[in-house]
């Protein structure tokens, strides 16, 4: 996992729409990769097709972070979302909620997915349209040049892998013994589990 | 562990916190636990970048025969063999490399692989419940969102993506926190005409896109005891359009009937010894949940979408709301673009919907019985002639071959539909079934996103016997109209 600097600062895109599904960030027809490389090309293309969009205005071209409605990345479950918005240049997205899915694999790619209340997020889109905003993760604070200071909640586990940047199975496999033990008692308790039967291998 | 259920039945528990706690390999000071998977389902969409990583960091599988593997998303569900026995090259160059890169990796890793020419193949959440893979009480994954729909057989399943996929497999656990738990009770009993999937788009229109959110679903109540295991496995598929990572459902003796003897179920005395422990697979009697939603089953319509989200969801009987009709403005906006996407105007009655396509299959609704609802309403009619494009994709080789066994598939081609090889197919058209742009399609799916069919493309979500009447009238129908003679 990389993780962010603790700060991120610079524009933000003020999407504002609620419910974007990850069929809109990415669609499927660029899931036929078998890499995470190159997906910034297709994110949000449906949007980018209407005349007008924020992603073409200049000023948001290698934008960090992205402003955005309820339910931010709601649908499926493709990591693909995530990594097609790293592509493009965003460490951060800013939302009022997040689908448990995509917030997990924002995580895991070192995006950071902040939650604000909808009056924030509405202060920030007004601002986005003309000045940069600023995302402090160790204080958890997001900060404007108007004096705003937004707090935010984040879970200590997840603030801790963003920030030293620590690799999730490593910390598993530190684990070992205990996954062991486990797979001891549950074969014991419920062995049929460990005999299914094979297809073909 | 299981033996340690019994023991801390001191606080009444709901179901998932049972299955929970006793997959919990180790508790972390921060509320974080490291959960074991029981069972893990891979196809070749969200993986090949799992076993690259794997590959890249000199990791094994750690429990490749708790791991199956399939392909589905990509394959064309035209024929699959030529006459010669040779295989139908893909004619898709990535297609064709994403299905080679599962083909290979498997093998690799020691992972059991269906084939995409075996009788078993399908999409992967027809076959889990189909190979008796998927059992009650297990935690099961998979790279797809859909992975909810497992809940039907009472197992705590949902979806990963592939960074999760990666983990799985070096560690067979997740590090996850537990979610908050939701009830939706639905009393009652459902209408003549009315389905599974009438059900769960109602229960999408009421609690919201988000509102299950950060919790997991239990489906309770005498609507559910009375549906049948594969109707479960709809309903709990789609908990995700509800914003639940996961929705479940008790086991009962339905449940184990449907499991007994497929080929991945126990067997014998173990057969036994799992009957018996999932017959304690169920909330306890004073357990609380985090929220409740009630809805009564007489109140529940054929159900219909009408627009990009599947909230927007309204009885079949109904007409397509106003963008002023809903409280919120940013909903009103969302509301006024979905019905520009849709081409629809407020005020349209939902039965004047003229549908140019429509789409029988996707792990939401392509199941044996799915076909059955369909055929029946088909039986002696013909598609209509402003149906360009009629297709049945069966969830697998096997409801296939059942299907043609009971001849559900000569009443389809009879009724002008196309009868194809299983697969994901136009659900969400990552293989060449694409509806194209601006036309409808009726589709028995679970998505009706923008451009989710193909770029364009106008999606109506319901139930496969209001797919069969909307094919036989050419536009949006209650199924009950054609029925009820």
């Amino acid at each position: 996992m990389t993780g962010p600097a603790s700060i991120i600062e610079g524009r933000a895109i003020p999407l504002g729409l609620k419910n974007v599904d990850t069929d809109v960030i990415i669609p499927a027809h660029w899931l036929k990769t078998v890499t995470r490389e190159g997906l910034g090309e297709g994110a949000f293309e449906t949007i980018r097709q209407t005349p007008g969009n924020p992603f073409d205005v200049e000023d948001f071209a290698n934008a960090p972070i992205l402003i955005a409605g309820d339910n931010f990345g709601c649908g499926s479950s493709r990591e693909h979302a995530a990594w097609a918005m790293l592509d493009m240049g965003l460490k951060a997205v800013i939302a009022p909620s997040f689908s448990d899915i995509f917030a997990g694999n924002a995580f895991k790619n070192g995006i950071l997915a902040v939650e604000l209340p909808q009056n924030q997020i509405d202060r920030l889109l007004s601002i986005a349209q003309d000045h940069p905003v600023t995302i402090d993760l160790e204080n958890q604070v997001v900060t404007t040049h108007f004096q705003d200071r937004f707090q935010f909640e984040i879970d200590p586990f997840r603030k801790r892998c963003l920030i030293e940047g620590l690799d999730e199975i490593d910390l598993t496999l530190s684990s070992e013994s205990a996954i062991t033990k486990h797979e001891r008692q549950r074969a014991n308790a419920l062995p049929w589990l460990d005999n299914p039967r094979r297809i073909a291998v | 562990m299981p033996h340690t259920m019994r023991t801390m039945a001191s606080k009444p528990r709901t179901l998932y916190e049972k299955i929970w706690d006793s997959h919990v390999v180790e508790r972390r000071e921060d509320g974080t636990c490291l959960l074991y998977i029981d069972r893990h389902l891979v196809h070749e969409v969200t993986s090949p970048q799992a076993f690259e990583s794997l590959r890249i960091a000199g990791r094994s599988v750690r429990r490749p025969d708790l791991t199956l593997a399939v392909p589905d998303h990509n394959l064309p569900t035209t024929p699959r063999l030529a006459r010669d026995g040779a295989r139908v090259p893909i004619a898709d160059a990535q297609s064709a490399a994403q299905l080679a890169a599962l083909e290979r990796n498997a093998p690799e890793f020691g992972i059991p692989y269906i084939d995409a020419v075996a009788a078993e193949q399908g999409i992967v959440h027809v076959v889990g419940p189909e190979q008796g893979f998927s059992l009650p009480g297990t935690t099961i994954v998979c790279g797809d969102s859909h992975t909810a729909a497992h809940g039907g057989v009472g197992a705590l399943a949902f979806g990963i993506g592939t960074s999760e996929v990666e983990h799985v497999l070096a560690t067979q656990t997740l590090q996850l926190r537990q979610s908050r738990t939701m009830e939706v009770r639905v009393e009652g009993e459902l209408g003549p005409g009315v389905t599974s999937k009438d059900l769960i788009l109602h229960i999408i229109g009421t609690i919201g896109t988000a509102g299950g959110t950060g919790h997991v679903i239990e489906y309770r109540g005498e609507a559910f005891e009375r549906m049948s295991v594969e109707g479960r496995l709809t309903v709990c598929n789609m908990s995700i359009e509800g914003g639940a990572r996961a929705g479940l459902i008790a086991p009962d003796d339905k449940v184990f009937e449907y499991l007994r003897d497929r080929p991945y179920a126990p067997t014998g005395a173990d057969w036994d010894r799992a009957v018996e422990w999932w017959r304690s697979l169920h909330t306890d009697k004073d357990a609380n949940f985090d929220k409740t939603v009630i809805i009564d089953a007489a109140e529940v319509e054929p159900t219909v979408s009408w627009g990009t989200s599947p909230e927007d969801v309204a009885a079949i009987g109904g007409t397509v709301p106003s963008p002023e009709s809903f409280a919120d403005p940013a909903k009103q906006e969302a509301v006024r673009k979905s019905l520009d996407y849709m081409g629809l105007e407020a005020g349209t009655r939902l039965e004047d919907i003229a549908v140019e396509n429509v789409f029988i299959g996707s792990c939401t609704n392509s199941r044996i019985e799915d076909l059955r609802a369909a055929a029946d309403v088909l039986s002696g009619h013909t598609k209509a002639k402003n149906v360009r494009w009629a297709i049945v994709v069966p969830g697998s080789g096997l409801v296939k071959r059942q299907a043609e066994i009971e001849g559900l598939d000569r009443i389809f081609t009879a009724a002008g539909f196309e009868w194809r090889e299983p697969g994901c197919s136009a659900c969400l058209a990552m293989n060449p079934d694409k509806v194209p742009p601006g036309e409808r399609c009726a589709s028995t799916s679970n998505r009706n996103f923008v451009g989710r069919q193909g770029p364009g493309a106008r999606t109506h979500l319901l139930s496969p016997a209001m797919a069969a009447a909307a094919a036989i009238t050419g536009r949006l129908t209650d199924v009950r109209k054609l029925t009820s003679t």
